[in-house]
């Protein structure tokens, strides 16, 4: 043990350049689980406050207000979580910001106008629930779903300029000398990566929240109060699922345009031609060639154009020289993300199905065991599905920082203390996660525990008479 | 228009010291506020006091991060290089302290309460010190030019650092102890409003005697940035902000809370505004100025907009946060107090 610490430590001092990758990539991959939530669970909630409001329903009151205590806690975390990547842009890639900076720092800017309207409104929602009129309350609401949409297209207009970036003049020695704002935020890349992520917020943050009712359902509280805890998240979810393959679709043909040496990562192919089959599974081996998983023939080169059918040429790994692609080790990865990326996509697709069917055929959600115990999964499915999909992104541009201009390598620190940086935050992130949702259950079961609608004391709400509370007073 | 750039840049971190200073501040004293019990109250004005505000005020630090990578990134380079482990720290710390704070009104027992409340406030003290200590550090000079590291160790550890970094532990809880004075009479708390007021006074003095302590360090540390506080245009936020502090001080004594809170803040942001101008044309003092470490001028102009656009968009937001706040339409959304149910 105290052998592999040195080694550890040994390797560590000489290169920290996969120290700052694993931090950043851990940071990244947790922070990335809060995001949806902060971009779409304002919107649900905003949907049964406009429902307590317009039909007088106390369940959708009670549940607006404790989703938005919830969401108080998630925001707080994706807050802080955000902050440190900020730090990290300079800590650990200190090299990239110096060239970069003015150009990839331009929609951040943007990004920090958003989150700062976000910050604003979410502490006004939060706290205005008591005090200000229903109707203003739920209009200070909106700004919050806004904020979160524009933002999150700001930060992934950072993020598609890397890979496709553009809006700059470089001088003989590589200095940036001109800038065109517009032309770096509306890079290539930007409007289906955009697209792609925002849809994604809202289907992961859907199929994530109606997931925990479908358990509270599963445990035997059937009541109005998780019915529609369910039904708003999960219909959200259901609706932006087909966008977002078909959203997914068309990104894919753009990297299969415009990064081309990503795209045979993603599909595997060792080499340039034509009839290229599609993989399901399967690894790619040192020699080049692709062994196990399932090929279906002709499929990847029909889908990358249709119009040209089985006979389109894929461009291989092998078309540019190896140090300016991924590894075989990356290749692997980024397939494999990819099938789970699909695969999961489809399996959510096709539960969506299931829950329009319903509706359509019995106007109302479906109720059925085998139909929640699978919503019951989808959150957690929805997360892998998202952070496969990130996998894709970041590890298939492997190894370049800034497509095709700037290498990973030389955009990093040379602080050989990164490995200490990154268990300080290994160690603090896991007590964040678990605190994090050890305080959502307490939330939870003190909410449970008020028993029906105790927690609720609005000067404004519905008249009726809550509802008996065996019936309405838990939480999952 | 790196000009421009410049003083937005300042403006920020003027705005973040008067309002995410004075966050960690309350965290100063709520970590000093003694037990469960005797800490309950002043503890429990700290909570309703910077609830609503404590998230809006943390973004003006990225905003300082955004515009300072974006229009001058080779000196951004230099500092994160340089200045890795304070960063780190603060980092760390905040993850820590917005968490803990988050966190800390969404559990009900005294002992989980405890140890958020000290993540909470240990953090509030340790990131202060942290972004106070770089501030000292770039204006000494420890920061070399060129995207280049320098001593990772030193050059937030010297004399001028240690003084700067204590500086702005002190300031923030001066701050705080001066906002929670007034939050405490809108409350009709008068146990509180003087239990703070004593806190200002002293705090106050402190703060007057680090920065005296401060002036002449400075002097030997740094003596481009002393010369120009004492001889240009530095001199007259210098002098503002001895007056409202020395104002400030008087009304706390004559217990007129609200005028000590407006002089409070003049007098922080001066000392701010003074370090910006002291260091001019210098971003790096004294090897790189603010127009030779300035982005290209698309850069400069996507940043202005940004502001303009916050201008129009977030400052209207944020006057109203503050408005229905000052005006109690913000109550308190947790749950009952620790030290409340611990009794009961």
């Amino acid at each position: 043990m105290g052998e592999t610490l040195t080694g550890l430590a040994t390797m560590a001092a000489v290169n920290p350049v996969p120290w700052a990758r694993s931090q950043m990539a851990f940071t990244l991959a947790f922070h990335i689980i809060l995001v949806p939530l902060g971009v779409s669970w304002a919107f649900m909630v905003l949907i049964a406050n406009y429902r307590a409001l317009r039909k007088d329903d106390r369940a959708a009151l009670v549940l607006a207000q404790r989703w938005s205590k919830y969401m108080a806690v998630t925001f707080a975390v994706g807050a802080v979580t955000g902050t440190v990547l900020s730090f990290e842009f300079g800590l650990l890639w200190p090299h990239f910001m110096g060239t970069w900076g003015e150009a990839f720092g331009v929609p951040f800017a943007f990004e920090g106008l958003f989150f700062f309207t976000e910050a604003i409104f979410v502490a006004i929602y939060i706290f205005g629930w008591r005090r200000l009129k229903p109707w203003t309350h739920f209009w200070t609401g909106v700004p919050i779903v806004l904020a979160g949409v524009f933002g999150s297209v700001s930060v992934v207009a950072a993020n598609a300029w890397m890979n496709a970036p553009s809006g700059f003049t470089a001088n003989a020695k590589g200095e940036i000398v001109d800038v065109d704002p517009l032309a770096v935020i509306f890079n290539d890349a930007m409007p289906l990566q955009a697209a792609h992520m925002v849809v994604a917020a809202y289907l992961v943050g859907g199929f994530l929240i109606s997931s925990v009712y479908a358990v509270g359902m599963l445990r035997g509280r059937v009541d109005r109060y998780h019915k529609l805890g369910f039904a708003i998240p999960f219909s959200v979810a259901a609706v932006a699922t087909p966008i977002q393959i078909g959203v997914g679709d068309t990104l894919a043909r753009w990297v299969y345009d415009n990064q081309p040496v990503k795209f045979a990562a993603i599909e595997l192919v060792p080499t340039t031609s034509s009839d290229v089959p599609e993989t399901l599974l399967g690894h790619l081996n040192e020699d080049g060639t692709v062994t196990g998983g399932i090929p279906i023939p002709g499929m990847a080169s029909w889908l990358s154009d249709p119009s040209t059918g089985r006979s389109t040429v894929v461009q291989g790994l092998d078309s540019v020289p190896a140090d300016t692609r991924p590894t075989v080790l990356e290749a692997n990865v980024v397939h494999l993300a990819w099938d789970v990326m699909v695969g999961l996509g489809t399996l959510l697709l096709l539960l969506s199905l299931w829950y329009a069917a319903i509706w359509l055929i019995r106007r109302r959600a479906p109720t059925g065991k085998w139909f929640l115990r699978v919503a019951a999964c989808s959150g957690v499915l929805a997360v892998i599905t998202m952070e496969a999909g990130w996998v894709v992104t970041e590890v298939g541009r492997q190894p370049w920082i800034v497509y095709n201009l700037m290498k990973v390598e030389a955009a990093a620190t040379g602080n050989a203390g990164v490995w200490i940086t990154f268990i300080a935050v290994i160690v603090l992130y896991l007590a964040l996660g678990v605190t994090t949702i050890m305080v959502l259950r307490s939330m939870s079961r003190r909410f449970r525990r008020a028993g029906g609608f105790a927690d609720i004391d609005t000067p404004y709400g519905p008249t009726e008479k809550p509802e008996p509370a065996e019936t309405v007073e838990s939480e999952p | 228009m790196s000009t421009a750039v410049a003083i937005v840049l300042l403006v920020a971190l003027a705005t973040y010291a008067v309002f995410g200073g004075a966050d960690f501040g309350a965290g100063f004293w709520d970590l000093t506020a003694g037990g469960p019990a005797r800490g309950a109250a002043p503890r429990g004005l700290i909570e309703r006091s910077i609830g609503p505000v404590w998230e809006a005020n943390h973004v003006w630090l990225i905003f300082i991060f955004v515009v300072t990578w974006s229009a001058f990134p080779l000196a951004y380079q230099s500092i994160t290089l340089t200045m890795f482990v304070p960063l780190t720290i603060a980092a760390l710390g905040i993850v820590l302290r917005g968490a803990s704070f988050a966190f800390r009104k969404s559990v009900v027992t005294v002992r989980s309460r405890r140890v958020f409340g000290g993540a909470f406030a240990l953090a509030s003290v340790l990131v202060p010190f942290c972004f106070g200590a770089i501030a000292g550090g770039i204006a000494s000079g420890h920061v070399p030019a060129g995207g280049k590291a320098g001593d990772p160790v030193d050059s937030w550890l010297n004399p001028t650092s240690l003084v700067t970094g204590g500086l702005a532990v002190v300031l923030a809880a001066y701050l705080a102890a001066v906002y929670l004075v007034w939050d405490a009479r809108r409350a009709d708390d008068t146990a509180m409003a003087v239990y703070f007021r004593r806190r200002a006074v002293v705090t106050a003095v402190v703060a007057a005697v680090v920065a005296v302590i401060g002036f002449v360090v400075l002097s030997s540390s740094a003596p481009h940035v002393f010369d120009r506080m004492i001889s240009s245009w530095a001199l007259p936020p210098v002098v503002l902000s001895v007056l409202s502090g020395f104002g400030a001080l008087v009304l706390l004594v004559r217990d007129a809370a609200r005028g000590a809170r407006a002089l409070a803040v003049v007098a922080v942001a001066c000392i701010i505004f003074s370090w910006g101008v002291a260091q001019w044309p210098y971003l790096l003092p004294e090897s790189v100025t603010v127009s030779a470490a300035a982005a290209p001028t698309g850069t400069l102009v996507a940043l202005l907009v940004a502001v303009g656009v916050a201008v129009l968009i977030v400052l209207p937001g944020f006057v109203l946060l503050y408005v229905l706040d000052q005006r109690r339409l913000l109550p308190e959304e947790g749950v009952e107090d620790a030290a409340d149910r611990a009794a009961g």
